[in-house]
């Protein structure tokens, strides 16, 4: 196998709006090997599979472009590979794309190693009986209006995909830690049978899969939890040794900060049963683990376990489900609340007296009862925002909302100001369902020449 | 007299379909047995009861000093069809933080 006994594998992107800047300094600064960057949320690949179906060369993560841009001269002349699912709902098209980033930056015929497979729809088209997750319901329940089916692969494929020797390497859908994962599979040889390992890899990876939620962001509370600099925070590496040592640090010379109360909430985030994580590599465990600050910003992880990973592979099934419309406005001052839910009442009244019927509606006062609700014991703000959502199968029902909403400035109570235009989206939504390994065929596919 | 979760612990509120994930981290660790006798389960079901139907379930992390609530039906539906502004529910931490427990004695 190799002969690197350590490596140090930096996080770029926790998700597909993630800030850029701290990627390149740490690219720069960090002194990393490789560099990842998570760029799928549950819906992005149906979206992007919309877009593919619009223009066969799209469907990877729009954001590539500029993320390559950025990172690509300092990660070619410095050896630093990038591992990333960016390749969205086209991993081929993101690969394309990728090498004419590389080609137009001069940096020459950059192979990109594409990871296939996790795009299942074709597989599951045929199994109706699949039982979704949330609801216990048959797939067929949804299939007619299915847009993207991804099985979550797992690290030996990304492994399999950095094997090629390739700069850069582009999946689709691949779980979170998987991505973080891969490199370690490949550069120290690890077996799925070296369960200790593989849960040191896994938490590894699910404490930098959201970036800067371990060097302070969505942390800090004035005089309560506080972050310095802030403004500057720096993304996080690990450092992996060969034995499954790991210790998380971050960009040296960046704001923010990174210790045992930033990694523990992340190491919690998201996770459910604490004793049973399941990614495609593994059914983490967590309770064992200790976290021990090491020095300034640098945090040692000990004691992950975990069980086999699963005969299943999860997937992700998008599928349109109509429309989601809103529309907002605003009042200040004397009885503001009050006229506030007085327009609420106008507006649902004018949308019944059209005919337009909703499965969901929804109206917020936004600074009192928009996010935790229970609006009849929350104190009267100055100012108020009102909201009205719904969702429907309609489009026309859907654009009334915000249409109405906005007509409150001539046609409701007085002194109504700043109302939105109308807003209208295409509703995706996410079930789930497992798929036998076996079914699911993952490869990889080099674009360029090694 | 009371105490309220804020005062003994730090939280951050995740999502998974329509499930809301919120962790409860001590400060101090000699507060976990404290939470653990009062944080229970019912009480958090009972404070999310207008934005979550539930049920809530919850685990030990006496390793981390913290604890894991898992509370069912608690997103609108879920992230993909949620009618609200905060589809992902990361708000739903300060439901948690400002939880009022009843003992005095625990900020000792």
């Amino acid at each position: 196998m190799k002969s690197r006994d350590r490596l140090r594998i930096g996080a770029g992107a926790g998700t597909s709006d993630d800030r850029m800047v701290p990627a390149l300094e740490l690219a720069e600064r960090g002194d990393i090997d490789y560099l990842v960057f998570e760029c799928l949320a549950e819906r992005t690949v149906s979206r992007e599979n919309l877009a593919r179906s619009k223009d066969a060369e799209l469907g990877y993560s729009p954001s590539l472009h500029a993320r390559l841009r950025m990172v690509l001269p300092t990660c070619i002349a410095k050896g630093i590979r990038i591992v990333s699912n960016m390749g969205a709902a086209n991993p081929l098209g993101g690969a394309r794309a990728a090498r004419k980033e590389a080609a137009d930056l001069g940096l020459g015929d950059v192979p990109v190693a594409v990871v296939l497979g996790d795009d299942v729809s074709s597989i599951v088209r045929h199994r109706p009986e699949l039982k979704l997750i949330e609801n216990g319901e048959p797939l067929e329940s949804i299939l007619a209006k299915m847009i993207s089916a991804n099985a979550y692969l797992g690290a030996d494929v990304v492994g399999e995909a950095l094997n090629t020797g390739a700069p850069i390497v582009l999946s689709g859908r691949v779980a979170d830690p998987s991505l973080f994962l891969a490199p370690m599979l490949h550069e120290f040889g690890w077996s799925y049978d070296d369960l200790p390992k593989i849960a040191q890899g896994t938490a590894a990876g699910h404490l930098l899969e959201c970036t800067a939620s371990v060097t302070g962001g969505c942390f800090g509370w004035p005089s309560k939890k506080e972050v310095p600099d802030l403004a500057r925070n720096g993304y996080p590496f690990a450092d992996v040794k060969a034995d499954g040592s790991i210790v998380i640090g971050k960009t040296p010379d960046t704001g923010g900060r990174l210790d045992v109360m930033t990694c523990t909430e992340q190491l919690i985030y998201e996770i459910h049963d604490p004793t049973a994580y399941i990614t495609p590599d593994c059914a983490l465990d967590i309770t064992g683990i200790v976290l021990t600050q090491d020095s300034a910003d640098r945090v040692r992880v000990e004691g992950a376990r975990a069980q086999s990973r699963t005969e299943t592979y999860k997937v992700n099934v998008g599928y349109a489900d109509g429309y989601i419309g809103e529309g907002e406005v605003s009042y200040a001052g004397i009885d503001a609340v009050a006229r506030a839910k007085w327009a609420a009442e106008i507006v649902k009244e004018r949308l019944k007296l059209q005919g337009f019927v909703y499965d969901d509606f929804r109206v917020d006062l936004i600074g009192m009862s928009s996010l935790h609700d229970q609006v009849e014991i929350r104190p009267e703000p100055y100012e108020v925002r009102l909201r009205l959502a719904g969702r429907t199968r309609d489009r026309k029902a859907a654009h009334a909302i915000g249409f109405e909403v906005r007509a409150m400035h001539m046609h409701g109570p007085g002194g109504a100001g700043g109302a939105c235009e109308p807003r209208v989206r295409d509703v995706l939504a996410v079930k789930s369902v497992l798929l036998p390994r076996n079914l699911v065929n993952s490869q990889v596919l080099v674009e360029g020449t090694l | 007299m009371s105490v309220r979760v804020y005062d003994l612990a730090h939280a951050r509120a995740g999502d998974k379909g329509n499930t809301s994930n919120i962790s409860v981290i001590c400060y101090d660790a000699k507060h976990w047995d404290f939470l653990e006798r009062e944080l229970t389960p019912e009480r958090v079901a009972e404070a999310f009861k207008h934005v979550a139907k539930g049920p809530v379930r919850r685990y030990p992390l006496r390793n981390l000093k913290a604890f894991n609530f898992v509370i069912e039906n608690a997103l609108g539906g879920g992230v993909t069809i949620s009618l609200a502004q905060d589809i992902h529910g990361k708000s739903l931490s300060n439901v948690m933080l400002a939880i009022a427990l009843p003992d005095p004695e625990a900020r000792k």
